[in-house]
């Protein structure tokens, strides 16, 4: 009874009282200018640290990415792993595990502005470079896979010499196609909110760069109809590309459902992968901001706890969703009883690599619902950014066990081999690097924050005097 | 009363009827386990020997492999009869429509599943698909002699009637498809129906225990198509529909991969 009335006085609602409303970036304005200015020096400023490890990546990208292609195309697929049963292996881990990174980019971008979360505004451009690079990435695991990469044109629809057109049964074809729609429209929807900044950016320079800045701002001038036309554009595509989005790795999913294999022909692959993706992408968005805010300068200002929160509440539903999808996909085959969906089971629950199992699980489900429940915690920048280095493992972990360890078993009993990865290891390190590599190029070649979406929203937010309280007010932005 | 619900009305024409072309049939009461078929079956089809290497990683490239299983827990266990395993020529087969090249293409005039080596791009869904895990894969350059100079004599053994295959493609048997055209042309310039016993294929020539025989099946007068009626005959993975053309013959009923 005391301990009841002893904790009665907490429960009145201090929290939001005695927060400081300037802690959000949209009610802590800076003028126009001084914004700008912070924006180009954190693109001007280069550390030693960052040639570092400018330097370091671009060794790795050298060896494990270009070096390691060339000795896989000389010398065969025969130095990688992969083998029967086994056919396809961590390439296309990787090429499944990157789609998904680009996904979150497309996610947090085209979704939150369609629905006009502020949260969103200082870093949806970290979001949609995830997705250019991203799909770089895996376009490149998808040619390390195949066997004759020289010959890959051959997938592109054309009139050409020898009078055959692809297959359009195979849903590789149907991957291809959607991969490429992918690429050309999340690089459009990247670049349409680059213009007006690569406009500010323009205005700063001189000589030989202000043409270059000129030629990519498309002589944006910022006149009322320009910002018309910009707006209209962006709507469209932040519209269209939400269904892109969706269908694209549902498509990647059906690469495994439609065919004929116990553990991959699968109703719920198209939903359970599209969950997916958004899990390990919005990870990756959070391990991305948490670099970018911690080695920029001046980022600290655009990038808050605030928006950590928004993504690690982003990021635990998601977890829940992924969850609810995994379990929907182990429960139906499980009481089916079928026979070899119940060999797979025990041949992943307690074969010779069974642990990843329990790392897919700990990883993509525990450790998320531990940390994210708590909002100090999931505001905690490198707390969040570790939570989501675990996510983005089991999310790895969780397309191996899809990808080599399901081909593992087969109807064919004679033929059950372990993979064991040989030179994939050198790509997968090699990918990751020149990820990041293009990350880091990029973010001296443009502005990694949308500024004038950051002022958009400034201007849009203000705090209204009642009585002695500060109460925030937001109009509405057309 | 009645009521006339005007129920559409389904054809009775199942796919299952298909017989299809040519056929083979395996009878496991009668195979030693001699490997003869697969020796054979690689010197006819070219078959490139992969090095000491590869193959202990599981990367031998026969076209047809010799089966066999335990069956029980110790002590109380048996060996199951040797099971040839090679392309089963399905009807339906499931490595066709995943390839996006048109790499792995039916035969419209022999029924068989083909495949074009030089189409191939090597993305391997076919090898995926395929239930009886029969498609070998190109992991290296096996038969360039400028890569392994050991080979520059043995170069001097290949079949001439058949690709030699380079690196990054898909193979798999063909049911001899070259003695198959061979035989089709020597019986149409002697102006006659191909006769059985005109398509022998490596395999089942070599068998000393005549385990395999090979030969049209629309024609119910064949020893292929008489002997694939016993009772004891079975198809491989029946239950996926496939329609594969090779019939097993097994007396006890003991099916140990079925």
């Amino acid at each position: 009874m005391s301990a009841t009335a002893r904790a009665l006085p907490n429960i009145r609602p201090q929290a939001a009282e005695q927060e400081d409303p300037r802690e959000h970036l949209m009610l802590d304005p800076k003028p126009r200018g001084e914004m700008n200015g912070m924006v180009l020096e954190s693109m001007r400023s280069t550390g030693w640290r960052y040639w570092l490890v400018t330097l370091v990546l671009g060794f790795l990208v050298l060896t494990c990415f270009f070096y390691a292609w060339y000795y896989l195309i000389a010398n065969g697929l025969g130095v990688a792993g992969v083998n029967r049963p086994a056919y396809w292996a961590v390439f296309l881990v990787n090429t499944v595990f990157w789609i998904g990174i680009s996904h979150a980019g497309t996610f947090i971008s085209a979704i939150l502005r369609v629905m006009k979360i502020e949260g969103r505004r200082p870093f949806t451009r970290a979001a949609e470079l995830m997705t250019t690079f991203g799909l770089v990435q895996a376009v490149s695991s998808v040619f390390m896979h195949l066997g004759r990469v020289w010959l890959a044109y051959w997938l592109i629809p054309y009139p050409n010499e020898r009078g055959l057109w692809p297959d359009f049964h195979s849903p590789l074809m149907w991957d291809f196609l959607a991969i490429n729609t992918y690429l050309l429209c999340s690089t459009m929807y990247l670049f349409l909110p680059l213009i007006p900044d690569l406009a500010m950016v323009r205005d700063h320079k001189t000589g030989w760069q202000k043409v270059a800045y000129r030629i990519l701002s498309l002589g944006f001038r910022g006149t009322e109809g320009e910002w018309k036309n910009l707006h209209t554009a962006m709507n469209i595509f932040a519209f269209a590309i939400i269904p892109v989005m969706f269908s694209v790795h549902t498509i990647v999913s059906w690469d495994f459902a439609m065919a004929m294999r116990p553990g991959w022909s699968s109703s719920v692959f198209g939903p359970y992968f599209v969950i997916g993706a958004l899990h390990s992408g919005m990870a990756a968005v959070a391990i991305v901001l948490f670099l970018v805010r911690s080695t920029m300068k001046n980022m600290k200002y655009f990038i808050r706890p605030e928006h950590f929160n928004l993504l690690g509440k982003l990021m635990l539903m998601v977890s829940m969703a992924w969850a609810y999808f995994y379990f929907n996909d182990y429960l139906v085959p499980w009481y089916g009883g079928d026979k070899w969906e119940q060999i797979l089971r025990l041949f992943i629950e307690k074969g010779p690599i069974w642990w990843l199992w329990y790392v897919l699980l700990i990883c993509n489900i525990v450790v998320p619902w531990l940390i994210l429940w708590n909002r100090k915690w999931r505001s905690t920048p490198w707390l969040l950014a570790l939570t989501g280095v675990v996510i983005n493992i089991g999310m790895w972990i969780e397309r191996y066990v899809i990808i080599p360890e399901t081909l593992t078993i087969n109807r064919m009993p004679f033929t059950w081999r372990i993979y064991i990865p040989r030179v994939e290891i050198f790509l997968t390190i090699g990918t990751v690097s020149l990820f990041l590599l293009l990350y880091m190029m990029a973010s001296r070649l443009i502005p990694l924050i949308p500024v004038w979406e950051v002022q958009e929203g400034q201007e849009a937010h203000m705090l209204r005097k009642v009585g002695k309280a500060e109460i925030p007010a937001v109009s509405e932005i057309g | 009363m009645s009521t006339d619900l005007q129920l559409p009305v389904f054809s009775n024409t199942t796919q299952e009827d298909l017989k299809g072309r040519w056929g083979m049939v395996i009878d496991q009461d009668v195979c030693t386990g001699c490997q003869a078929c697969v020796a054979a079956c690689a010197m006819e089809n070219n078959v490139p020997f992969v090095g000491e290497d590869d193959a202990g990683y599981g990367r031998g490239m026969h076209w047809i492999r010799i089966e066999r299983f335990w069956q029980g827990t110790f002590p109380a266990v048996k060996m199951t009869p040797f099971q040839p395993m090679m392309c089963q020529q399905c009807h339906k087969a499931p490595c066709e429509p995943v390839c996006p090249v048109f790499a792995s293409v039916h035969s419209a005039s022999e029924d068989i599943n083909v495949q074009v080596y030089n189409r191939c791009v090597g993305t391997r869904y076919c090898g995926n698909n395929c239930p009886y895990q029969v498609r070998s894969f190109n992991w290296r350059d096996y038969t360039d002699a400028r890569v392994r100079p050991e080979l520059t004599t043995l170069q001097n053994q290949l079949n001439p009637d058949v690709t030699v295959r380079r690196r990054g493609v898909m193979e798999k048997c063909t049911f001899c498809i070259q003695r198959i055209r061979h035989a089709e042309d020597a019986a149409s310039s002697e102006g006659r129906e191909i006769a059985d016993g005109d398509v022998v294929p490596a395999c089942a020539q070599a068998c000393p225990a005549d385990a395999i025989v090979f030969g049209r099946i629309d024609d119910p007068n064949s020893m292929v198509s008489q002997k694939s009626l016993a009772s004891r005959g079975y198809h491989q993975l029946e239950e996926l529909g496939i329609l594969p053309r090779v019939t097993y013959l097994q007396g006890e009923s003991n099916v140990g991969n079925g």
